[in-house]
């Protein structure tokens, strides 16, 4: 049976190879950042297993290594070089020569995906566990990489040491930010074990009546799009506000539906972010990017958007979270 | 109840509002919670540890960079340039519907970063959308920033709301495992479904609003034309 664990063995590999690559440019920063990084998905089951048993050193170390990814992150290095124009007038030629080629291995990932999940799905109906039926999702997708490496090494010839280069460098250029979804969703689950969504819900509750459906749902959808718009960020106000008002209030007491809920008070967030300059890589930077005299602009054409769409959440929740 | 916690929330905004390193920020707004919430240093370690560990899921999409990264260098970016210049004959209004109907359709099939500020809108929405305009009538400079502005916030919005309704994107993710830690089992089809509603929405209001810029841009009049009357 396919377990996530080897998904997370192979993440661990390739971070390990984008350190190797960062060491052999003696970008030292970086080459610590992704070998630090690397530790949770090559030990991470064995670590949660000692904390089980009551080790607890490994799982403390871990601590220091996330406080380490802080710092290294901090230190701001992290940044690429720009390319050279031969290798965008190599690009033309190779986009010329393969044409739509080129779609296939990047729509086989989504399409791969949804296949393997739909097989696994049969196969346990089967009483045949082809994917670990915990993580069939995940499992499927790190599968449908693997796959659709193979079909992309196939369509362009290329070396398989040359797609861990060219992955190295999109990680490089993502840097820090490719860790901060995961950071954040780590910040939630501290916020939540140090009662930081109970203090919330608490004064949530002397503000607003929680018998009431609407006032709860009102205060869940307004919290979101406040959090979303002073963090910059849907994802670091999700935790917050459904560890407040989402899970006490509105599922456990008024009974919303909890994937409904979820997935329609992130969209609610993402309202939000459509109004902040704190989400400066979509707000702010392609104001400048396209040279605007007012660096609101870009927030200003898509605040109508924003505000309708707001509405229409709010009604989706209501009809859609308590049916 | 003990509200010092709270103090966490307080560093998180103090620092995006200054503008600190946001991996930074997270990290001490963590640590200072844990302080304050009368952890020991051990205890919070741990605590870290053990969290960081159990939201690894969120980082499975690096998986996806080697094959993109590939065919990235091969050209793909410049493959998919040409092919939406291939719609060459079109109104300011149906292209950017188009772009935002196949952003949103893309974003939906985790292909969220083919697209962008800097890989498409600049190089590419921009320009066809100031020349889809010009083709109705000149633009003024005030009118040509709304143009742009537009393309931009097009990009955002098709964006934001199609990658929700990707199986694997983090944000479902994060949504499943916040339910999984609190005893709740959602499979991530069930929550990414549930975002087609919000999506739809999102298409058929801003493609309204592209509309009705494009027909305001349409009727505005640049300075030194005629005006119409009681238009």
């Amino acid at each position: 049976m396919l377990r996530i664990e080897y998904a997370y063995w192979l993440i661990g590999a390739f971070l390990l190879v984008a350190a190797m690559f960062n060491a052999r440019a003696k970008r030292w920063a970086m080459t610590a950042f992704w070998a630090v990084l690397a530790t949770p998905f090559l030990f991470g089951e064995a670590i949660l297993d000692a904390n089980a048993r009551g080790v607890r050193w490994p799982a403390q170390g871990m601590g220091l290594c996330v406080i380490a990814l802080g710092a290294l992150a901090a230190r701001g290095d992290l940044r690429m070089l720009p390319e050279a124009a031969s290798a965008v007038a190599a690009r033309l030629r190779s986009a010329a020569a393969l044409g739509n080629r080129l779609f296939l291995p990047a729509l086989a990932i989504p399409a791969i995906t949804l296949a393997l999940v739909l097989v696994a799905k049969y196969a346990q109906s089967r009483d045949f566990a082809l994917i670990d039926p915990a993580q069939p999702t995940l499992v499927s997708l790190a599968l449908a990489c693997v796959i659709a490496l193979l079909i992309a090494l196939r369509t362009t010839r290329a070396s398989p040491v040359e797609s861990l280069r060219q992955g190295t460098r999109l990680l490089d250029t993502l840097g820090w930010a490719a860790l901060l979804p995961m950071l954040l969703a780590t910040l939630g689950s501290v916020f939540a074990a140090t009662g930081v969504g109970d203090s919330i819900a608490s004064i949530v509750a002397v503000l607003i009546p929680t018998d009431s459906r609407i006032a709860c749902l009102a205060a869940f959808v307004l919290g979101m799009v406040v959090f979303t718009v002073i963090m910059g960020n849907a994802f670091a106000a999700f935790p917050v506000l459904m560890a407040g008002i989402g899970l006490p209030l509105l599922v456990l007491r008024h009974g919303a539906d909890p994937a409904v809920l979820g997935s329609i008070g992130m969209l609610t967030g993402y309202c939000g972010t459509l109004m902040t300059p704190m989400a400066a890589n979509f707000n702010i930077v392609p104001a400048v990017l396209l040279e605007l005299p007012d660096q609101y602009g870009v927030i200003r054409a898509q605040l109508p958007t924003a505000i309708a769409l707001l509405a229409v959440n709010i009604v989706l929740l209501y009809f859609l979270a308590f049916r | 109840m003990n509200y010092w916690p709270l103090l966490g929330v307080a560093v998180v905004v103090a620092g995006f509002v200054t503008r600190r390193n946001p991996v930074l920020v997270v990290v001490v707004a963590g640590l200072v919670s844990g302080l304050a919430a009368g952890m020991g240093i051990g205890d919070l370690l741990s605590l870290l540890g053990t969290s960081f560990i159990s939201n690894r899921a969120l980082l499975l999409f690096v998986l996806t960079l080697p094959v993109i990264g590939l065919l990235e260098h091969h050209g793909l970016r410049e493959r998919a340039q040409g092919w939406i210049a291939g719609f060459r004959s079109l109104t300011l209004a149906r292209l950017l519907v188009n772009y935002l109907g196949l952003r949103q359709v893309l974003s939906m099939f985790g292909l969220i970063d083919l697209a962008g500020h800097a890989q498409t809108v600049r190089p590419l929405l921009a320009p066809m959308s100031e020349a889809a305009a010009e083709r109705e009538r000149p633009l003024d400079e005030a009118n040509r920033m709304r143009v742009r502005a537009l393309a931009a916030a097009t990009d955002n919005v098709g964006r934001f709301f199609g990658e929700d309704v990707f199986l694997a994107f983090g944000a479902v993710l994060l949504i499943q495992g916040f339910y999984e830690r609190q005893g709740i089992h959602l499979e991530p089809l069930a929550i990414a479904l549930w975002a087609l509603p919000t999506a739809i929405a999102a298409f058929v209001i801003h493609a309204v609003r592209i509309a009705w810029v494009a027909r305001s841009i349409r009727r505005h009049n640049p300075a030194g034309t005629t005006p119409h009357a009681a238009d």
